[in-house]
């Protein structure tokens, strides 16, 4: 593997490192700031994206639409209170066009509730596009598809 | 936890105190399968639109029981009378085996896994192995017995009725018809959405939830809650009890339909003050999440003032038992409620949009998604609290009860939404199918 790719692999994974730390340490105010401004979150059920239907469980087309979530989840959607810890795979760097790197890895996120055990809150892949900005590497569109055939009740959190 | 005995125990007449063991006893639930989901009812299945090909077939529940949803082959003679939608038990009737495991697909014939047994698509059995038995030589080893009839061993084949797209089936010979099950006062309100028009699938959401299956229909009968709960529909006017609102019920009291206009004016201090959902400096990074655009036909006659005609903005129904069909601004989908046990059940969301859809009103359907389901800015708090509603029910046993009394005792009909009409009006059904 050519120095270049290395240390593109390393920036990639220390970008997810950081994103899955940012949630899991609850502090969801740094999570827009992951996606440039017109950036895009979905999170979206395999089937639907296997079966090519386009409805997503949360589809956010900005960061204005993500500080809208953060937003609801700090401040308007009632819920049991709980925390997530993130397992993420090393990135499989897929390819450069142009300005945008193409990647994708798998994550598992557990969720705890106060006096619970640990259970799977969700798990799938994520497929992104990420860009280089003065302030480092941004979600262009961080793509979440979930083999979790069923939400454990509520999900609240992006993962 | 319950005695059997103390099922017949209710602390009121009426139906405005329902005990904690309607929600919490095993036994209780197994009756509710028997007389509710597998008998004299319809029940939801799922969207012709789901099967657009002949052969398509879906996996579904009625109840616990898993079925198939299949689009058959219609003889052209029979093309005015027969939709062609079969719904059989995923069951087969040779040892059991639920022989379909993909979600949906497409099929000729269902074939067992175990023995293949062959089905056609209509449930009756086409074949087996050797139904005859094997020639050994001269003689014939095995086979099924003298008098073994094809015709007596099909699949077990729901009654099927389809209104406007929407798949309904039942295992009962007694129920009436579809559209008298439904009644007069609840039909033009599927009509307004769904008469005449194609749909177009737009997909799934899934969520299991810890919770008896009657409290997610008591929560789509339940106007009190949406502009206390839900901060964004008392913020942005969605869902207000000073709202123009209309409770609507079948005869029965079973099925019901809210309707309600949103208010275009942000504040109405009367409703507001106190509410801790209320976040009156509340505005949105970006507003096209309720980007809310009128469609032509949210509005209808007045069904119940003929000459004059009414738009409102919500309509929520409830077809019991197990369908939820919402319009919500210009977000639609049906939720399909398949219970698990006395306290638990799986909700599928199922969005839909319309044939004629430009891909601007495709998409603003799929932004205000973000509002509803599992993980919606409104409904995810539903599942919570039903979540929270089970565990206060299972920690107190046989003589708790909720106590369901805003607008009185009486299961009227209301020209408002300040009332709990409508969940006391399904008691008094439920508590009649029930015998309790």
């Amino acid at each position: 593997m050519s120095l270049e790719k290395l240390l593109l692999q390393q920036e990639v994974d220390q970008l997810y490192a950081a994103y899955a730390a940012a949630l899991d340490e609850k502090r969801f105010d740094a999570w827009p700031e992951f996606f440039v401004e017109d950036g895009r979150y979905s999170l979206q059920a395999r089937e639907n994206h296997d079966r090519g239907l386009p409805l997503a469980l949360m589809d956010l087309e900005s960061r204005g639409m993500m500080k809208d979530r953060v937003y609801g989840i700090t401040q308007t959607i009632y819920h049991g209170p709980y925390y997530t810890r993130h397992v993420v795979s090393p990135a499989q760097v897929l390819g450069v066009e142009g300005d945008v790197v193409k990647a994708q890895a798998n994550y598992a996120v557990f969720r705890t509730k106060p006096a619970g055990i640990s259970e799977v809150y969700n798990v799938g892949r994520y497929i992104d596009e990420i860009v280089r900005t003065p302030e480092g590497l941004k979600f262009r569109l961080r793509l979440c598809v979930y083999d979790s055939e069923m939400i454990l009740n509520s999900l609240i959190y992006p993962v | 936890m319950n005695a059997p005995h103390t099922l017949s125990r209710w602390s009121q007449p009426g139906s405005s105190r329902i005990p904690f063991w309607a929600y919490t006893d095993e036994q209780l639930y197994q009756r509710e399968l028997e007389k509710i989901f597998y008998g004299p009812h319809w029940c939801y299945v799922g969207l012709t639109v789901e099967i657009p090909n002949l052969g398509d077939f879906k996996l579904s529940h009625v109840g616990e029981r898993q079925v198939v949803m299949v689009r058959d082959r219609v003889a052209p003679k029979d093309r005015d009378s027969d939709h062609g939608i079969r719904v059989v038990e995923n069951r087969c009737a040779h040892r059991g085996v639920r022989f379909c495991q993909n979600p949906q697909g497409n099929a000729r014939s269902f074939v067992c896994p175990y023995h293949q047994w062959t089905y056609k698509l209509n449930g009756d059995l086409a074949g087996l192995p050797f139904k005859d038995g094997v020639k050994d030589g001269e003689c014939v080893n095995g086979g099924m017995p003298d008098g073994f009839d094809l015709k007596d061993h099909g699949l077990t084949k729901l009654r099927v009725a389809v209104l406007h797209g929407l798949v309904f089936a039942t295992f009962s010979d007694a129920v009436e018809p579809l559209e008298d099950y439904l009644g007069p006062n609840v039909l033009p309100w599927l009509d307004r959405i769904f008469k005449g028009r194609q749909l177009t699938l737009l997909g799934y959401n899934c969520q299991r939830i810890p919770g008896n299956w009657k409290l997610m229909m008591e929560n789509i009968k339940d106007p009190y809650h949406p502009g206390l709960l839900h901060t964004w529909f008392v913020t942005f006017g969605l869902w207000r009890a000073d709202q123009k609102s209309r409770m609507v019920m079948d005869e029965h009291g079973r099925h019901a339909v809210m309707i309600s206009r949103r208010n275009e004016g942000r504040q109405n201090a009367a409703v507001t003050e106190g509410v801790t959902s209320f976040k009156a400096d509340m505005a949105l990074h970006d507003d096209r999440l309720l980007d809310v655009v009128p469609e032509a036909w949210w509005k209808v006659d007045d069904p119940a003032n003929p000459g004059s005609d009414i738009t409102p903005t919500v309509t929520m129904i409830t077809l019991f038992p197990s369908l939820i069909i919402q319009q919500q601004v210009n977000s639609l989908s049906t939720r399909h409620i398949v219970p698990r046990g006395q306290g638990e059940f799986d909700f599928v969301w199922t969005h839909f949009g319309f044939f004629d859809d430009t891909p601007e009103m495709t998409r603003r359907r799929l932004r205000q998604a973000n509002l509803f389901g599992p993980a919606g800015f409104v409904s995810a708090d539903d599942g919570e609290v039903i979540e929270f509603s089970q565990a206060g029910f299972a920690q107190w046993g046989e003589s708790g009860k909720t106590l369901c009394e805003l607008g009185g005792t009486g299961t009227e009909m209301t020209e408002h939404m300040v009332t709990e009409t409508l969940i006391r009006s399904m008691y008094a059904y439920w508590k009649k199918v029930m015998a309790v």
